[in-house]
């Protein structure tokens, strides 16, 4: 299974394996990966669960599509190159050992 | 060991509460009464990718299973509560244990209305959709061929619409007020809508009131409408709105109001009661509310668990729905209630376009479909407490972002 390991805003990290198929926020909402939120449920109507992903692994995620890079205007923390509602990415074996940062709310 | 505290409705304001509880350093007993046999989980989609069989259970549940335990949440399912004592701060179960608390939330949500059984309300073959048990019926007789009634032109009543259209049922929906969407939204919203289901051949009647269900051996056949027709129909779908479940609340001695009445730090008339959620009726600028959305439940049931804790100031949302019809994602920021114009802003993409609704100058709300970029600007011009002349927000070509950062002029 994928292992996934996001930095928080203080520097710790949390590592999870997460089931193929299944997206980053309700993953991170299921290990108590504080800041991420996903009050929508993963349907891209809150941005509650940005993420940034490492640069190293940015071209494996890929970027967002046009409605999640429309509602990346609406993140409390400002949006960054590599930024991605976390909703939008869906565990894959390729992304096994991914790394998203949290930014801190 | 100290008297918990007692959460009692296991839902989305229950488990948001919990969890906020918990974030907030609160360590004490913990305890989630809930009615249903299955922990929380998240209703929007079981009117969506749940009830079209896109998404399974595991999927729907706000937490995993293991959380509770992982949080010390005790968490006891199929476990209604018969009555409250808020001056001996008990609950007593429906088996009749009692159980003291030191502090109690309600987060009982509400419940869907239905038709009277006099009308045919009790057949079977009708539903409603607010439960995972709901919709756990009514899923196996979307068969294609059949002829799906839908009764309410809500966006509950449209999204059941949808899932039915789009399983291959053929779909009337009747709607008693003179268009569908009349108490939530705007007549280029409702064209909007009604257009979108007509392409998927959804038949919408407006200004249709129901006289009756009708029966046969006990089963819905169809529907007797009050000017005379008749509509032929395998299954009922009833989506009517809903009613707050504050009935222990009322029983107890709380006030009660369309709702548990609450004050802006989600206290109750009762001392140590905090209600939060579907279910609770609390002060917003200037007159009482009660909101049944999913960020309502998340954000007042946070907002509870920090006064619960001490802290003090009001809650004050800025409301946000969602609804999926088809490929059509509505998104609506701000309440639109009290508006007195609206205008429509078309959207770059094919089939995209938003609202805009006014009170006078000022912009109380925003009605988007596939156009995220408008809902998003919207948002942050209410939420700063700015607006944005007419004519802009009117305006395909005007920039929205200099709005919504207050750097226009």
């Amino acid at each position: 299974m994928p292992k996934v390991t996001w930095v928080l805003g203080n520097g710790k990290e949390i590592t999870a394996e997460v089931p193929v198929g299944h997206n980053m926020m309700e993953a991170a909402v299921a290990h108590n990966v504080p800041d991420v939120i996903g009050e929508c449920g993963g349907c891209l109507s809150c941005a509650t669960c940005h993420v940034f992903v490492d640069p190293a692994w940015f071209a494996k995620t890929g970027g967002p599509s046009e409605m999640e890079s429309d509602m990346l205007e609406i993140t409390m923390v400002d949006r960054q190159a590599t930024s991605r509602l976390s909703c939008q990415i869906i565990s894959a074996p390729e992304l096994d050992g991914l790394v998203l940062k949290v930014p801190r709310l | 060991m100290p008297d918990p505290i007692i959460i009692i409705g296991a839902g989305q304001a229950g488990a948001s509460l919990a969890a906020r509880l918990r974030a907030l350093g609160y360590d004490g007993p913990l305890l989630m009464l809930g009615e249903e046999p299955v922990p929380p989980y998240q209703r929007p989609p079981l009117s969506k990718k749940y009830m079209s069989g896109e998404l399974d259970l595991s999927r729907l549940l706000i937490r995993p299973e293991s959380w509770y335990e992982e949080q010390n949440v005790q968490l006891r399912l199929s476990t209604p509560v018969a009555s409250l004592s808020p001056r001996e701060r008990c609950v007593t179960l429906a088996d009749g244990t009692a159980l003291r608390y030191a502090k109690l939330a309600l987060t009982t949500g509400a419940r869907p209305r239905r038709l009277p059984a006099s009308i045919g309300g009790d057949l079977a073959g009708v539903f409603t959709i607010r439960n995972l048990a709901d919709v756990d019926s009514l899923a196996p007789t979307l068969v294609p061929g059949k002829t799906m009634l839908v009764v309410g032109g809500g966006y509950i009543g449209l999204e059941a619409a949808a899932v039915g259209a789009a399983k291959g049922l053929q779909v009337v929906l009747v709607e008693m007020a003179p268009r569908i969407l009349q108490r939530v939204a705007c007549h280029l919203t409702a064209d909007y809508f009604r257009d979108l289901h007509g392409r998927h051949g959804v038949i919408i009647r407006e200004s249709a009131g129901l006289r009756e269900l009708l029966g046969d051996g006990g089963r819905v056949t169809g529907a007797m409408m009050a000017d005379g027709t008749l509509i032929e129909a395998d299954l009922a779908v009833i989506g009517i709105g809903i009613t707050p479940n504050d009935d222990l609340a009322r029983e107890a001695g709380l006030t009660v109001d369309n709702g548990i009445v609450v004050d802006g730090s989600c206290r109750s008339s009762a001392a140590e009661i905090f209600a939060a959620g579907d279910c609770a009726n609390f002060p917003w600028r200037g007159h009482r509310t009660r909101l049944e959305s999913v960020q309502n439940a998340v954000e007042q049931a946070e907002h509870a668990a920090a006064s619960m804790l001490g802290a003090a100031g009001d809650y004050n949302p800025v409301p946000w729905f969602w609804s999926d019809q088809y490929d059509v994602k509505l998104q609506i920021a701000g309440l639109n209630r009290g508006y007195d114009d609206a205008v429509l802003r078309p959207g770059k993409r094919e089939g995209s376009q938003s609202v805009w609704y006014f009170a006078g100058d000022r912009l109380v709300a925003v009605d988007s479909k596939n156009d995220a970029l408008a809902y998003a600007f919207g948002k942050k011009i209410i939420e700063a407490g700015r607006t944005i002349p007419k004519a802009v927000a009117a305006d395909p070509a005007a920039d929205l972002k200099s709005w919504a950062m207050g750097t226009a002029r």
